[in-house]
C-alpha cells in the first residue's frame, strides 16, 4: 500500500519537489538561526572554557556574568586556599585596557592577568612564541584574530611594542583563541603587570581560579568555598550557563533570533502546508476512486502520513545539510561568523519540520476524510 | 455478512428514495424505484440527464446511502451496514469502471490494475503480476509498463474494466464507459464488457446515454425523473451467456 502512496507522491514531480522546498526552506531558517544563535551564545564564554587548569572560579558575590566586573579583595585567593578541598588557588585578572599602537591609534583591548608564578590560566595553544616568555619583562601575549585587526595585512612579528596606561608592553607570542562575544584584542599578561596596564583602583583582583584536590568533586568544593568567604564560587559549567543566562534574560538575542525561527517556521508551514493540500486536492478523485475501490479511511490517513514522512525526511536531510553546508561556508569566508551546530539545535529543527508536517497532512486528511466515494461517479 | 463474499446474487431495490440537501434546497433524484437485477446478464440503466442513473448505480455499488427504501445486493442489506462494512463489502465484491477512467496516473498499467488486489491485502509482486495476465487478455500485454497518459482513451478504458475485474468481483458497476472514447473504442469497450465481465454469478449494470451501445444489452431499465419510466428485455447481438456459463 505505501508504494502507491510513494508513486502518488513522486509522480508529480513539481508539487513534490515544492513541498520538499517549503519544509527544506523551514529547516534552513531554524537550523541556521538556531546555531547562530548557539554560536553566539556561546561566544558569551568563551573566556571561561579558554581556561582549562581551573575547576572552579571565585567571584564577587553580585557579579551576574563574565564582563560584570566587580573586583574582590585582593587577599581572597589566600582565603579559598584555605578551603578544604582546594588544591591550589591563584589570581586572575581581567579587565578592559586601552592600547596605544605604534602609529598613535587607540584600541579597547580585554586584559586578562594571570598568576606571576604559576602563569596558571594562560592560553595553551601558541602561534608563535611560548607562554613561558611572560616571564619577561613588560611581556604580552596577544590573540591571533586581535593581531590581525590591529595590524591587517601585515605578518605575524614579535617584538612589537604597544603602549598601556603609558606602560610598555612587548608582544612576545601570538595564541588562538575561542571568538569572544565584544571580538576585542585578548591581551594576556602576568597579573602584577596587569594592574599596571590599567588605572589604579583600591581592589584589583577580578577572579580566583581553584582547582579541586583529586577526589574532591568541584560542586561540593565551589559550595564550600561560598559557605566560607561569602564570594560566589561556580564551576566552569556553572559560570557559562549563569553567563548565558544572563545574555538569554537581559538581551534581545533571544527575541531576534527565535522572531527569525517562528518566521522560518510559519512561511515553511505555509509553503509546504498549501501544496501538500494543493496536492491531495488535485488527487482528490485518485483518492475517491480508491476509496470507492474499498480502500478504509485508516489505510487512506497511512498514505498521507507516509507521504508526509517521504517529504518531511526528504526536506530536513536537505535543509539541515545546507545549513551546515552554509555556516560551514559563511564562516570559512568570515571567521567572525558564529556558528554551532549542537544536536539539540537539529532536534529542534526535526520537531519543527515534524510539526509542519503534521499540520500539513492534517489539512489534507481532513479534506480526505469528508470524501465521499460516491464523488467518483459525478 | 459485510467484507466477506454474500451466498445470494443478484441486486433487490424497493421504493428507493434518495434526497440531497435539506429543507428548501433539498432535490429528490430518486423517488420510489423498486428494481430487480439478476446475474448472468447485462443490464443497461439508460435516461436522460439528470434522471438518477448516477444515483443508483452509486447506492447499489454502496457508495451512497439511501434516503428511504431497501437495497440488497449480493444478499447483503446496504442500508444495515456500517460505513466501514460497506467499505470492506465494496473491496471484497464491487468492480468500477469510471467515466473518467480514474486510474492513478504515476502508476502503470499493471500497478493500477494490481491496486484492488492491493487493497484486499495482496502483495504488491503477486498483485502486478496478476494484473499482467489480465492486462493480456484485454490485448495489452505489451503495455502493461506504461502509465495512463501514454494511453490512447480506449486503451485506458481497457485498463479500467481490467481494473475492475482483477479481483473478480460480483457486482460490476459501470459508469458511462462509452462517453470519453470514439464510436469505434467504445464498441470495442462494450464488447469486452460483454466477453470478460458477464458470467452467470456476475451481476452487471452499466450506466449510459449513448444509445450505439444498446445493442449489447440483455435488459435496459429506463429513469425518468427519479422512476423507472420502462423496464425490457431485449435480444443482444451477442449471445448472452447462459447459466452454465455457456454462450
Amino acid at each position: 500500500m505505501y508504494w502507491i502512496a510513494w508513486k502518488m507522491l513522486t509522480g508529480d514531480r513539481s508539487k513534490y519537489w515544492a513541498i520538499i522546498f517549503g519544509i527544506t526552506f523551514a529547516c534552513v531558517l531554524i537550523a541556521e538561526q538556531a546555531a547562530i544563535f548557539c554560536g553566539i551564545m556561546l561566544r558569551t564564554t568563551s573566556q571561561i572554557r579558554d581556561i582549562h587548569d581551573a575547576d572552579i572560579w571565585v567571584m564577587n558575590a553580585n557579579l551576574r556574568y563574565i564582563d560584570d566586573l566587580k573586583p574582590i579583595a585582593d587577599t581572597a585567593f589566600l582565603r579559598v586556599r584555605g578551603v578544604k578541598g582546594v588544591a591550589w588557588a591563584v589570581n586572575f585578572y581581567k579587565g578592559a585596557a586601552q592600547a596605544q599602537l605604534e602609529n598613535g591609534n587607540y584600541q579597547s583591548v580585554i586584559l586578562l592577568g594571570v598568576d606571576d608564578a604559576t602563569l596558571v590560566g594562560a592560553p595553551q595553544t601558541l602561534i608563535l612564541g611560548r607562554v613561558g616568555d611572560l616571564q619577561f619583562p613588560d611581556a604580552v601575549l596577544v590573540d591571533e584574530a586581535g593581531y590581525r585587526y590591529m595590524w591587517p595585512g601585515e605578518p605575524f612579528r614579535l617584538g612589537r611594542t604597544i603602549e598601556m596606561n603609558d606602560h610598555r608592553a612587548v608582544i612576545v607570542g601570538i595564541f588562538k583563541a575561542s571568538y569572544t562575544f565584544s571580538t576585542q584584542p585578548i591581551f594576556y599578561t602576568r597579573f602584577c603587570r596587569a594592574t599596571l596596564f590599567v588605572p589604579a583602583t583600591r581592589r584589583s583582583l577580578s577572579f580566583v581560579l581553584a582547582k579541586c584536590s583529586p577526589g574532591e568533586s568541584p560542586d561540593v568544593v565551589a559550595q564550600r568555598i561560598h559557605e566560607q568567604t561569602r564570594l560566589q564560587a561556580l564551576t566552569r559549567n556553572q559560570f557559562s550557563w549563569l553567563t548565558m543566562s544572563y545574555y538569554l534574560e537581559r538581551t534581545g538575542i533571544p527575541v531576534n533570533f527565535g522572531s527569525t525561527v517562528l518566521l522560518g517556521f510559519i512561511v515553511g508551514t505555509a509553503i509546504a502546508g498549501q501544496t501538500f493540500y494543493l496536492f491531495t486536492v488535485e488527487n482528490l478523485r485518485q483518492f475517491g476512486a480508491l476509496k470507492a475501490m474499498g480502500m478504509s479511511d485508516h489505510r487512506i490517513v497511512r498514505m498521507v502520513f507516509v507521504q508526509a514522512a517521504v517529504v518531511g525526511s526528504v526536506g530536513y536531510c536537505l535543509g539541515v545539510g545546507l545549513a551546515t553546508a552554509l555556516g560551514i561556508f559563511l564562516q570559512h569566508l568570515r571567521p567572525l561568523m558564529s556558528f554551532f551546530l549542537p544536536w539539540q539545535v537539529l532536534a529542534l529543527t526535526g520537531a519543527g519540520v515534524l510539526l509542519i508536517v503534521l499540520l500539513s497532512s492534517l489539512l489534507s486528511i481532513r479534506r480526505l476524510l469528508v470524501l465521499e466515494p460516491g464523488m467518483v461517479f459525478q | 455478512m459485510t467484507g466477506c463474499t454474500a451466498t445470494y446474487a443478484g441486486i433487490h431495490c424497493r421504493e428507493v428514495t434518495k434526497d440531497y440537501g435539506k429543507g428548501e434546497s433539498r432535490v429528490r433524484a430518486l423517488r420510489g424505484v423498486t428494481v430487480d437485477i439478476e446475474p448472468g446478464e447485462l443490464t443497461l440503466l439508460v435516461g436522460p440527464s439528470g434522471c438518477g442513473k448516477t444515483t443508483l448505480i452509486s447506492i447499489l455499488a454502496g457508495t451512497l446511502d439511501v434516503t428511504a427504501g431497501d437495497v440488497e445486493v449480493l444478499g447483503v442489506a446496504l442500508n444495515e451496514l456500517s460505513k466501514e462494512a460497506k467499505t470492506a463489502f465494496r473491496a471484497a465484491n464491487v468492480g468500477f469502471v469510471f467515466q473518467q477512467f480514474n486510474l492513478l496516473p504515476a502508476l502503470t498499467a499493471a500497478e493500477n490494475v494490481a491496486v484492488p488486489l492491493v487493497i484486499r491485502g495482496a502483495s504488491r509482486s503477486s498483485a502486478v503480476a496478476q494484473a499482467k495476465r489480465l492486462l493480456e487478455a484485454v490485448g495489452l500485454g505489451e503495455r502493461v509498463d506504461t502509465r495512463p497518459g501514454e494511453l490512447s482513451g480506449g486503451q485506458q478504458q481497457r485498463v479500467a474494466i481490467a481494473r475492475a475485474l482483477v479481483h473478480k468481483p460480483r457486482l460490476l458497476v459501470c459508469d458511462e464507459p462509452t462517453s470519453a472514447v470514439d464510436a469505434k473504442t467504445g464498441h470495442r469497450v462494450m464488447e469486452l464488457i460483454r466477453e470478460l465481465a458477464l458470467s452467470p454469478d456476475r451481476v452487471a449494470v452499466v450506466v449510459t446515454h449513448d444509445a450505439r451501445v444498446f445493442s449489447f444489452a440483455d435488459r435496459i431499465i429506463t429513469l425518468e425523473d427519479g422512476r423507472v419510466a420502462n423496464d425490457e428485455r431485449v435480444h443482444p447481438d451477442v449471445t448472452p451467456v447462459d447459466k452454465e456459463g455457456r454462450s
